[in-house]
This record gives C-alpha cells, structure tokens and sequence, in this order.
C-alpha cells in the first residue's frame, strides 16, 4: 500500500476541473465564436481525462 | 475525517441518492432527445420560405407588417378568442402570436400560430391537440420531464428530487477524499473485483463531471420552481409598477388599443432594445390593464435579462420599465445553463455525452448500493483497514 495522500493532493485534480468546467459553461454565455470554442474544449476536458484513465488502466 | 464523520456522510449520499435515482435515470433519459429538440424540429418539419430572410421579426425594417395588422390575421383565424402572447425572432421575420378563450387561459387551451412578418403569411398553428408524429413524441417527452404530467406537483415534486441531487453531489464530493486517499487521480482498479471496478469508475465520472452536473442539477431545480418565482414577481415588482391600476376592473379585450403605438412608447423608453415577446393584459406575465413588452439587453450576456416595458393597453401611454429583478433573471440564464442550447451543436453533443455520464453514474451507484447489501462485511476487501478504501458505510 502507498503512503496515504493529503487533500490538496486528492482534490488538486478535481478542483481544477471544477473551475474549467464552470469557466465553460459560463464563457459561451457571453457571446459567440471563440468563446463556443472554447466551451467546448473546456466541456470536453471530462471525456478526455476518463478515456486516458481508461488508457493507463489497461497497462 | 473521522469514521463518525464518514459513516454520516455515506448516510447522507446513500439516501439523497436512492430517494432521486428513478427519477433522475427518467431526467437522464427523456432529456437526451430534448437536447436536440431544434434539430429535430429542423429535420422533421417543412422549413418556411421568408418574404425577408434574415430580417428579425423584432426589427423596425421598413417592410415588416405593423403588429396590429399581424394581430388580425391570426384573430381572424381564431374567431372569438384574445390574444395572449405574440413573440418575435432577432433572426428571421418569424414571429408566434398565442390565442385563448380567455385573458386567463391555461396553456392547455392556448393556440399558438407562427407568421411572416414581411409577408403576413400563416406559417403554421399549433395547440395542444393538433401536434402529431415527432412533434407530438416530443411533446410528451417535454412533460414527462418537466412535470410527468401532473402540473406544478409535479415540477415541484422534480424540483425536490434535483434538490437531492444536488445534496447526493455535494456528499459524494465529501466522500471522495476518503476513498482517494491511497489511489492517485484517474486509478481505474480494472484487474481486481467488480465492485471495485465499478466504484472507481462511479467516483472517476462522478467527479471529472462535478461541475456540468451540479449546474444542470441546479439550474433544474430553479426551472421546476419558475411557476412560484413568476408569481412572486407578478404580486411584488409587477404590483409595484402599476399601483395606480390596482383595484380598476380588468380591461375589456374589445378595449385593447394599438400595438403599434404601444411599441413605439416602450422603444422610446428602451431605446436600442429588441422586444422579446409581448404579455397582453390579464395573463401570467402582465396586470389586466397593460400591454408588458419584455425587452431584451444589447449585449450577449444581457440579452438574457429582460426589461419589461409596461404600456396601458388602451391608451398606448407609457406605465413604467424596469429590469426584472433578480430571483426572475435566475431563470432566465437557468434556462440555457440546464437546455444547453446556447454554445452550437458541439455543445449539445457534449451535453449529451456528460448526460450519458450521469447514467453511468446513476447506474453504478445503484450496482454499488445491490452488491454491498448482497455481500455485506464477509467481503474480503471490507475488513477494518480497507473501510476506508471501500464504500464506507
């Protein structure tokens, strides 16, 4: 077993998700081009990190 | 976090969760369509043919027919009902003018026509009876998940299940760092047992998707409360502006004077504003006295925050304006923040995606929940040590 983790190191993570996550959803409200765009890459941050966690579980 | 203090918040996450879960698979499930509600439209309905295409009905382009003219023709089709509602587009010269029996209808019994406004010409009707095929699945689609047709029970009863939603996020939240505490970020324990599998799975989803679901949940939950908000606003701030009515009998519809020149006041009032819809006398949105004219704001942010414009309906003199107030603009940004249709169809497609994730979600908590109550404390991960890196509870 592995030395136990603090909570910045737990939700360092997370947190930085939550707060691109928010930025997204918001941003696109506040006009269009660039900012749809950049919703969308923000949005998809999720996706992205469970299909490279789904990655590294395999090896 | 002490055992005590984990063992609590298990408590809170497993029965915020349990109470919500039907109903949110239900959200889940009837929402994904709804997500795509316009293109579905697009796709499946004849597309109109504009006089002056790309001309917004909310325009003051020369060639746009004057509102009263428009009022006519859809009155004309609807012999002796009163106007309710007319709508305009900033897009095209599109524009809905809503009929009733009464100043008071409900929605069941309203009639909403589309028109041309540059040409006059009747796009299509519709009310609540007419809508057949697509139309009509999604329809049903909209009610089950705004109400499961039981009216405002309903919305409120959904409106509490977001609420616990929201409470079954922010405890899974909670119970995350107990259960990362020996696993870095992104561990999908794949080789080992199901269950744990699937609990590092729930946790992975529950929490790369923390922030699209709280604002969903949330922003659900202000939509499912929109029928208490409005009447606030009716009995405080509508009150407020049109004290001088208050206690003068409801204006007779054969009274209602010119649209026109009721616009033209609330623009002189507003200037530089595009008028969203107009509330005749007597519904939900005005007093029985005034034509309200909700504007919207000049710039993207603002266009969702509307002003409304209050105009006596008789003699088309100017009342008062003033921006909603608060609580009301909640539902207003609520509305794009729960629909996602304000960010193109990239937008929706992800909308749709992290759906799918709450399914998962919902669905490996439920598998999480059968399986420890099948294999309780025999487990061999669950001894005393591992309570921690395991569902506690």
């Amino acid at each position: 077993m592995s030395r136990q983790r603090t909570l910045s190191v737990i939700f360092a993570w997370p947190l930085a998700l939550f707060v691109l996550g928010i930025a997204g959803l918001v941003i696109a409200l506040t006009g269009d081009g660039w900012r749809d765009a950049a919703a969308w890459a923000a949005l998809a941050a999720p996706l992205i990190v469970v299909v490279a966690a789904k990655r590294r579980s395999r090896h | 976090m002490s055992r005590s203090g984990i063992k609590a918040w298990a408590l809170v996450h497993k029965w915020t969760s349990l109470v919500a879960t039907a109903f949110l698979l239900m959200l889940c499930l009837t929402g994904l369509p709804l997500i795509f509600h316009d293109e579905i439209d697009h796709l499946t309905e004849d597309q109109p043919v504009f006089g002056m295409p790309g001309v917004g009905s909310s325009d003051t382009a020369p060639g746009l027919l004057p509102l009263d003219d428009m009022l006519a023709r859809a009155l004309a089709n609807r012999p002796g009902e009163v106007p309710l509602y007319m709508a305009f587009d900033n897009d095209q010269p599109s524009m809905t003018i809503t009929t009733g029996p009464r100043p008071d209808a409900p929605a069941s019994a309203m009639t909403i026509q589309s028109f041309d406004r540059s040409t006059g010409e009747l796009i299509g009707a519709v009310s609540e009876d007419s809508v057949s095929g697509v139309g009509a699945v999604m329809h049903f689609l909209l009610e089950l998940h705004t109400d499961m047709f039981l009216g405002l029970p309903g919305m409120l009863f959904l409106g509490v299940m977001g609420l616990s939603f929201v409470a079954a996020l922010v405890s899974g939240v909670v119970l995350y760092a107990p259960f990362m505490r020996k696993l870095d970020f992104g561990t999908l324990r794949t080789q080992r047992s199901a269950r744990a599998k699937w609990l590092d799975y729930h946790n992975l989803l529950g929490i790369t998707a923390l922030a699209w679901m709280l604002v969903v949940g949330v922003t659900g939950v202000i939509n499912a409360f929109a029928v208490p908000i409005e009447k606030a606003w009716k009995a405080n701030e509508l009150a407020a502006m049109t004290r001088e009515y208050a206690g003068r009998a409801a204006l007779d519809p054969a009274r209602y004077g010119s649209l026109d020149t009721a616009m033209a006041a609330a623009r002189a009032a507003l200037p530089g504003n595009n008028p969203q819809f107009i509330a005749f006398p007597g519904g939900t949105f005005s007093s029985n006295h005034h034509y309200a004219i909700f504007f919207q704001g000049d710039t993207p942010l603002t266009e969702r925050l509307l002003t409304p414009a209050l105009v006596d309906a008789e003699t088309g003199a100017f009342t008062a304006a003033r921006p909603m107030p608060w609580y009301y603009q909640a539902i207003s940004l609520s509305r794009p923040l729960h629909f996602g249709d304000y960010g193109g169809l990239p937008l929706k497609l992800l909308w749709a995606a992290l759906t799918l994730f709450t399914i998962h979600v919902l669905g490996t908590g439920l598998y999480l929940w059968l399986a420890k109550r099948k294999a309780p404390a025999s487990a061999p991960a669950a001894g005393p040590r591992a309570a921690i890196a395991e569902p506690a509870e």
